[in-house]
């Protein structure tokens, strides 16, 4: 187990290290931050003596070195767009997507996995019809149509929901959230649906699918010839078997929101890392673009880690296996 | 693809005996499978109408949306025909600015299958010369590629493609940018979607690295690049065009994603993703016809491909006959 997570971790690094130079050669190439410092009128003096500073005269490998040795220690540079450090800017917004992804994961997980095995028991009840349809609409959907669509209806036909925002939020120390307010809910409810949505029919489909498949198996016949309860049957035996595909696509999916939550974040204004991505791409902030690169980077080399000693933990079968594949 | 493959099977039908060409296309499996699939012919024929409608948009549309000197700023803000309030005059009504909507759309459209279509057919040249020459060469030129190629698939593809979109439109002086914004645009999606057509053509390199003709063409002493491309080549196009297909209907959402984030393609030059970007400035006042066309044609383009490219991989696959 140990040395499977230390090969896991090792095979991390490299990955983590290329991300780290594409993102310090954005910083170092794009732009010229000693032309904007030193401003119209200088010397070939002054801009030489800035340049030693700065330490832009070191030769590139020791410059990485050093950007790589400030990332560690939080130092992620100064945004060009809003002048503060990006490091701040991200301590900021982290909760709002953070929540958001959340309540979109526990969205699609609490209503996509009943309803997958409602579809895989009663595969032909009218109810099944209606969410396999409405699984194929939000399969095809894009996500910022969904949002729109969403807006459109309870925002403003129905004035149900507000479009835009966070509504109101509570500090507690540096986090902010919008789990304590009315208001707060209410802006997540629409947010989180769209994002969540399309992860919800994929677990829905996933579930059912793999509940056909168990279903069929000897052991589900032996387990029905014991006269174990059909409670206990699908719960207990048929839908156990099925959560290894379902926790990797959720896992690999994790990923997916974190894409899709810049998509949700620009349809609502929703004050998060996405909007602020997007919002500086559109005015070329290279410190936050690529910290962000970094950031995301560890993010899912630490999901796919994640995802991988989860299939430890649910499935025996996969340790011998996986234990000698990692020696 | 597709496409050309439907009209074919159209064109058959309406030749049936009189070449025989088409009598054999018309009696291959494929053709076969078609006809008795009622979801690919009719997805088939929605695709063709978005392609032919979009292709002649120039011809058929009623208005041209960037003729400055056409627009009636009169007719702004109208609602579609068959609300009370519209003509038809502009069937799908009008935006703020009087253009008419069901003319963007068909000039938008034109833009997104141009975008969409080309970003794939770069992605798939990277990944076929990629998946050959790593497959092909093996060693540590393969370990590499690969390895390359699971790094970039850690991220989504859409993820890849906004920041590769904007690492080079920040890095180009301004008006540069501008002036090859479409060609970045397909780059970005392009690049991001390169690891899979990789993948695929270097799993089936290896197969076919070992069959006896590519042994036979070593013996005769053909140049490695020879043997890659004229006898490997065409044995492994089958599954990554197949790929291809299924790839395309999301490089055309990836094209509208990036566009509706406004980072993609300029509302002077509007893709169907623009048009429900700028749209979407207008519905909270209610101009809903707005946004729900665009975005009505946008998911039926990429829906009909999908399912077409569903169809191609399930007729081909032998496992499921």
């Amino acid at each position: 187990m140990l040395a499977f997570i230390a090969a896991r971790v090792l095979q991390a690094i490299p990955v983590l290290l290329i991300v780290g130079l594409i993102s310090f050669a954005l910083f170092a190439y794009v732009g010229d931050p000693v032309l904007i410092m030193l401003g119209q009128d200088y010397t070939a003096a002054q801009r030489v003596a800035l340049e030693h500073k700065l330490g832009l005269d070191q030769p590139f490998l020791v410059q990485y070195a050093q950007y790589l040795w400030a990332i560690l220690h939080g130092d992620f540079g100064i945004s060009y767009r809003l002048a503060r450090p990006v490091g701040a800017l991200f301590v900021e917004r982290l909760p709002a997507t953070l929540e958001l992804a959340f309540t979109a994961s526990v969205f699609a997980l609490v209503v996509g996995l009943p309803l997958g095995v409602y579809t895989g028991i009663w595969r032909d009840s009218w109810l099944s019809r209606v969410a396999m349809t409405v699984s194929l609409i939000g399969v095809s959907l894009p996500t910022f149509l969904i949002g729109i669509l969403l807006i459109l209806i309870f925002a403003v036909k129905l004035e149900w929901l507000p479009s835009f925002g966070r509504g109101d939020v509570v500090h507690i120390g540096f986090w902010t959230t919008g789990f304590l307010t009315l208001s707060g809910l209410k802006a997540l409810v629409l947010p989180a649906i769209t994002l969540g949505l399309f992860q919800m029919t994929l677990i829905m489909r996933l579930v059912r699918s793999e509940m056909l498949e168990v279903l069929r198996t000897d052991y589900i016949k032996f387990a029905r010839a014991r006269g174990i309860s059909e409670r206990g049957i699908h719960f207990g035996h048929a839908l156990k078997n099925t959560l290894v595909p379902v926790i990797t696509i959720v896992g690999l999916q994790l990923g997916a929101i974190i894409a899709f939550s810049l998509v949700t974040e620009t349809v609502f204004q929703w004050p998060g890392m996405g909007l602020l991505l997007v919002q500086s791409i559109n005015v070329g902030d290279i410190p936050v673009m690529s910290a962000y690169l970094m950031l995301i980077a560890v993010v899912f080399v630490t999901i796919n880690l994640i995802v991988d000693l989860l299939y430890f933990a649910v499935d025996p079968r996969l340790r011998m296996t996986r234990m000698a594949a990692a020696r | 693809m597709s496409d050309a493959s439907a009209l074919e099977v159209q064109a058959a039908s309406a030749a049936t005996g009189t070449l025989g060409r088409l009598q054999r296309a018309w009696d291959s499996d494929l053709a076969y499978s078609f006809r008795h699939s009622p979801v690919a012919v009719v997805s088939a024929i929605i695709a063709f109408v978005c392609v032919a409608s979009a292709w002649g948009a120039p011809w058929i549309a009623p208005h041209n949306p960037f003729d400055l000197a056409s627009l009636d700023l009169m007719a702004g803000d109208q609602p579609p025909a068959f609300l009370s309030g519209g003509t038809w005059t502009y069937p799908l009504g009008t935006d703020n600015q009087a253009r008419d909507v069901l003319s963007a759309i068909l000039y938008g459209a034109r833009i997104s299958i141009l975008v969409g279509v080309t970003a794939i057919v770069f992605a798939l040249t990277v990944g076929i010369v990629v998946g050959l020459v790593a497959g092909y060469l093996g060693g540590w030129v393969d370990a590499a590629l690969m390895r390359l190629a699971d790094v970039q698939l850690t991220f989504p593809s859409i993820l890849v493609a906004l920041l590769i979109d904007g690492i080079i439109k920040t890095a180009l002086p301004r008006n540069l940018a501008d002036a090859v914004q479409i060609y970045v645009l397909i780059f970005a999606i392009g690049i991001a979607r390169w690891p899979q057509f990789a993948r695929t053509v270097r799993g089936s390199t290896l197969v076919e690295r070992g069959r006896d003709y590519v042994l036979a063409a070593q013996v005769i002493g053909l140049s490695t690049p020879r043997i890659m491309v004229t006898h490997v080549l065409p044995n492994v196009l089958g599954p990554v065009l197949v790929l291809a297909t299924l790839n395309l209907g999301l490089a055309i959402l990836d094209e509208a994603t990036l566009s509706f984030l406004g980072v993609g393609l300029p509302s002077t030059e509007p893709s169907l993703g623009t048009l429900i970007r700028v749209g979407n400035d207008y519905i909270l006042s209610g101009e809903w016809w707005v946004v729900i066309f665009p975005g009505f044609a946008l998911v039926m383009m990429v829906l009909s491909v999908n399912l077409l490219g569903d169809w191609l991989r399930d007729a081909l696959n032998p496992r499921l006959r």
